[in-house]
């Protein structure tokens, strides 16, 4: 079987997004803070005529704060008919992968427990598969 | 907007009746088809509804006819034989030509209005003729009888005794197409064509109503494309900036925003429409429903200019109506009901408009007897809907609930007004068909919250910008109800309990600091602008921001459920300089700033319009504890709130409340407090707080305090009629010293005594000397003798002995009286007097 597959790399981390959520990738600089809401939202970007909102990937993994810079990369994806853009280091290509993920080997940090939905192989490589919806939901939703 | 209205009620009675065409001539070949029959009395029950508050007598008359034997028939009352139907048909054309005398204008003679009523009763003739109606192209012909008739009420009644005329023919100049062979008249309102060219017609053509029907989608589509296009706009205008454009480009880049702007508003404008528009029938309806079953309501509206679909807004409409019709005649009570319940006289109905989230919510407050949910579980069980199990173990809510169960009724007798078999079950699953959702508050005795909750696809709200801490947020318009500048007349700051809060006129409002709410920290510009706003069921509060910008309609879209999640938030916006900017929700900043939501008696006073007279000052009644009703005059009160009875505890002996944070005494009329929530009035004496605990709020009525005065110092200062009602009053002075008392050693205090023992010096002067600090003593006393000041009547025979004398004159201008004496009502000389002694003696 084989899925479609954005390869991207999140705090350091290759990481695949199943290409299914994902609409594009877009270069973001303006971001409207959003005071109060959970650490992981960066903030509102407008993107045409539609206002996504953006998840500090690092945040939602737990691995720290990513730092405001001029241009950021974010991956543009629908959950539940709302938009968001993660921010990513890099976007690599999407890519075709055989086969289900299977459950990690090797233990992860808690934050990535929480939003990797498994590992795949691509070339040698394991992936960390992520899970959109919990990366969206954010850390806290761990302890609700 | 009545002509908005009337358009809007044409169009839609032309559209049905369109609609309605097939159905029509499918139940004539079909009488027994009960689908069809349903959408024929949807049809009339609609027109019927309409026409109530469009004040269109005949329709109504017409309709409500046709109305009640389709309900008939609906119930198998009557069978619907073909004279029956033909009828029917015949009440429904003139509906319709009715409708289009309306739009034209021109007059349509109703004499044999009353014919067509008459035909639609079992007693009629057998009646076969020919159609009396016509198909309802035609323009009616004779212009000269005028559309009022009072008698035709009368008519109707005397029709059914007396023998029905044959049909008249409307149109005499009716060629040979008319009389169309009996019995199958079936006049097509489809087939208009042949009819239209027959007749030749001396008056005004049907003014054809401009209006055509649409897919959604293709407005949506065209929604989306002006956001882009105002969007690219944005972009071009700061490459100009940045390339420096030429006066001549400049020039047409201006013409062009001014086009795009103008066709955002349009294209706006074919969506949304004003939930005024649901609202502006209200007054009407309420009016007439509460003088036809004799009560009395007050009715407010709120929010009118909330933006909502226009689809929505159709679909709201018969649900909304329904609701508030079941308001004023299943829920509020009749006036003296209301009164002998210690309500006031007319009954309150709130209707409120506002957007949260992605929804618009609609909520219809009533303070009438309200649902019982065990009565509505006893008829469903012995109806048969829910089991006796159930039954007991079902949850208030779930009780509610039942109201939903279709075919069960509470009302006693199905009532004109309510009664027609749309019932709330209709209503919730008009809603739902719109993906909304319909909840119900009740207590019993005390009126129905209830919450129409609406979803938006698109909503356009008129907002003010504002900003803090550096960024820009907006609130809706119709929660705001004054901005105001700290520092400004009428405008002071003040600070309670550590808290702060602003008197604006006079008025006592708690202030939120947004910055603190939001957290953007201490620093920034001074928030020097107050934004008042409104929270249901009246309660307000301040807000307090660094500055105020727009006016602006912003285009509001829900915000992730991370984003919602914080509470303080509406929705997001892209205001036209395409950086998203957030809608604060103003009810979820005030809960978050902990502004207690309770009817804050301050604010209510405000509201209560009647002069105050004299020394009236305003007094809360109330039902204490032990089911005695008392008062207290409002200024001691400074809220009224609910607390958990578990935040009660006795230590040391003495009984307090933990309320924000601290511990403040609580004095009660001393009835075991056994509920888990408690209601109490929280008092202030310029020093310390209190809570006084009672059972309920009555009323709020300006009155002067005469008291019969308890003559020993206890909780009750005295009694009076307040209304007709012997009521105790609370002695404020006595509950502090019991609240806080205990902590300072009880002064002895002076002693006065008053020489005179008549009612006079008992009721009126002995309050005040003791107020003045003194103990009241009297002649015969043992401690007379020794008291500190002697208070005699400048008339009566004394003796001079120990302490201070004041004597008292009962005329002011006395030229003869002693000159050390004072008049016996100069309150300001006696209380300095008496205090001055006072001083004396604890100088001494």
């Amino acid at each position: 079987m084989q899925n479609l597959y954005l390869i991207v790399d999140i705090a350091g981390q290759r990481a695949a997004l199943p290409a299914s959520y994902v609409e594009s990738v877009v270069e973001i600089d303006d971001v409207a803070p959003v005071p109060c809401a959970p650490p992981h939202i960066f903030g509102l970007f407008a993107l045409r005529s539609r206002v996504l909102t953006v998840v500090d990937t690092l945040a939602a993994l737990g691995a720290g704060r990513r730092v405001a810079e001029k241009e950021m990369q974010a991956v543009i994806v629908t959950v539940d008919s709302h938009l968001y853009g993660l921010l990513v280091d890099n976007v690599d290509d999407v890519v075709a992968i055989d086969g289900v993920p299977t459950p990690p080997r090797a233990l992860l940090a808690q934050g990535w427990t929480h939003c990797a939905a498994g590992v795949l192989d691509h070339e040698g490589e394991p992936l960390l598969l992520i899970d959109v919806h919990a990366l969206v939901a954010g850390p806290a939703a761990i302890a609700a | 907007m009545m002509d908005d209205l009337l358009g809007d009620f044409i169009a839609e009675t032309r559209d049905t009746l369109e609609a309605l065409a097939g159905e029509i001539v499918a139940w004539e070949a079909a009488p027994d088809d009960r689908a069809r029959l349903d959408s024929i009395f949807r049809f009339v029950h609609t027109v019927k509804g309409s026409c109530g508050f469009l004040d269109l007598p005949r329709l109504e008359r017409l309709s409500h006819a046709a109305e009640d034997v389709l309900a008939d028939v609906r119930a198998d009352r009557r069978r619907p034989d073909a004279r029956l139907v033909n009828a029917v048909l015949a009440v429904i054309d003139r509906i319709a030509e009715l409708t289009d005398a309306i739009e034209s204008g021109q007059p349509l003679t109703d004499t044999d209005d009353h014919v067509l009523i008459a035909a639609l009763s079992e007693q009629a003739a057998p009646e076969p003729e020919a159609v009396p109606a016509q198909p309802p192209v035609q323009a009616p012909v004779q212009a000269d009888v005028t559309l009022e008739d009072d008698e035709l009420a009368a008519a109707v009644a005397a029709a059914l005794d007396i023998e029905p005329e044959p049909f008249v023919l409307l149109n005499p100049v009716e060629p040979a197409p008319a009389p169309v062979p009996a019995p199958a008249p079936a006049p097509k309102p489809a087939a208009v064509a042949a009819p239209a060219a027959a007749a030749p017609q001396a008056a005004a053509q049907r003014s054809v109503s401009r209006t055509i029907r649409l897919p959604v989608d293709l407005l949506d589509r065209m929604m989306a494309g002006v956001s882009d296009m105002v969007l690219a706009r944005n972009e071009l205008a700061r490459r100009l900036r940045d390339t420096g454009a030429e006066s001549p480009t400049e020039v047409a880049f201006e013409r062009l925003s001014l086009c795009i702007a103008e066709m955002r508003d349009a294209i706006t404008r074919t969506r949304m429409a004003r939930v005024e528009h649901l609202f502006t029938a209200l007054p009407r309806m309420v009016r007439d429903i509460s003088a036809e079953l004799g009560k009395q309501v007050l009715l407010e509206i709120d929010g009118g200019d909330v933006e909502l679909d226009r689809e929505m807004i159709e679909m709201i409409r018969d649900p909304l109506t329904h609701i508030v019709r079941n308001a004023i005649d299943h829920g509020i009570e009749p006036p003296e009901q209301r009164i002998l319940a210690g309500k006031s006289m007319a009954g309150r109905l709130h209707v409120a408009a506002r957007q949260v989230g992605n929804q618009i919510l609609i909520e219809v407050i009533d303070d009438g007897r309200g649902i019982d949910g065990d009565k509505l579980a006893k008829k469903a069980i012995s109806a048969g809907l829910i089991s006796q199990d159930r039954g007991a173990t079902m949850g208030w809510d779930a009780k509610l609930a039942l109201i939903f169960e279709p075919g069960l009724s509470t009302a006693n007798k199905v009532t004109a007004i309510s009664g027609r078999g749309v019932g709330m079950d209709v209503v919730r699953a008009n809603v739902e068909r719109i993906g909304g959702t319909v909840e119900l508050e009740s207590k019993v005795g005390q009126g129905l919250h209830l919450t129409l909750r609406v979803p938006l696809t698109l909503t356009i709200i008129p907002a003010l910008t504002i900003s803090c801490g550096g960024q820009q947020f907006a609130i809706p318009r119709s929660a705001i109800e004054e901005i105001v500048r700290i520092g400004g007349d009428a405008v002071r700051m003040g600070s309670l309990g550590g808290a702060p809060v602003v008197f604006i006129r006079g008025t006592r409002l708690p202030v939120v600091s947004l910055r603190d709410v939001i957290g953007l920290g201490g620093e920034g510009p001074e928030q020097t602008t107050l934004v008042v706003l409104k929270l249901s069921a009246g309660n307000r509060y301040a807000m307090a921001v660094e500055a105020v910008h727009d006016h602006e309609e912003l285009v509001v879209k829900p915000a992730a459920p991370v984003v919602m999640a914080s509470g303080i938030y509406g929705g997001t916006t892209l205001p036209d300089n395409s950086r998203p900017m957030l809608l604060l929700d103003v009810a979820g900043i005030a809960e978050k700033a902990g502004v207690q939501r309770e009817q804050s008696a301050a604010e209510v006073v405000e509201t209560v319009e009647e002069e105050v007279h004299g020394d009236a000052v305003p007094v809360l009644l109330f039902r204490d504890l032990d089911g005695v009703g008392r008062a207290i005059p409002l200024g001691l009160v400074e809220r009224i709130e609910d607390c958990y009875a578990g935040a009660i505890s006795t230590t040391a002996g003495k009984v307090r409340l933990n309320i924000d944070g601290r511990l403040i005494p609580l004095v009660s009329c001393g009835v075991r407090i056994t509920d888990e929530k408690v209601r109490v009035l929280r008092m202030h004496d310029g020093n310390q707080e209190l809570a006084y605990a009672i059972d309920a709020v009555i009323d709020i009525v300006n009155t002067e305090i005469v008291l019969q005065r308890n003559v020993v110092p206890g909780p009750i200062a005295g009694v009076m009629l307040v209304e007709d009602r012997p009521v105790e009053f609370l002695d404020a002075f006595w509950l502090f010293a019991q609240g806080n008392g205990g902590e300072h050693a009880r002064e002895v205090r002076p002693y006065c005594l008053l020489s005179d023992g008549d009612p006079w010096t008992r009721q009126v002067l002995a309050p005040l000397v003791e107020s003045a600090g003194y103990e009241v003593v009297y002649p015969g006393s043992e401690k007379a003798d020794g008291a500190d000041v002697v208070i005699v009547s400048e008339s009566a025979p004394f003796e001079p002995r120990e302490g201070a004398v004041l004597k008292l004159r009962t005329i002011a201008d006395d030229p003869r009286a002693a000159p050390d004496s004072l008049w016996r009502y100069d309150r300001e000389g006696l209380t300095a007097e008496l205090r001055r002694h006072w001083n004396k003696r604890s100088a001494a």
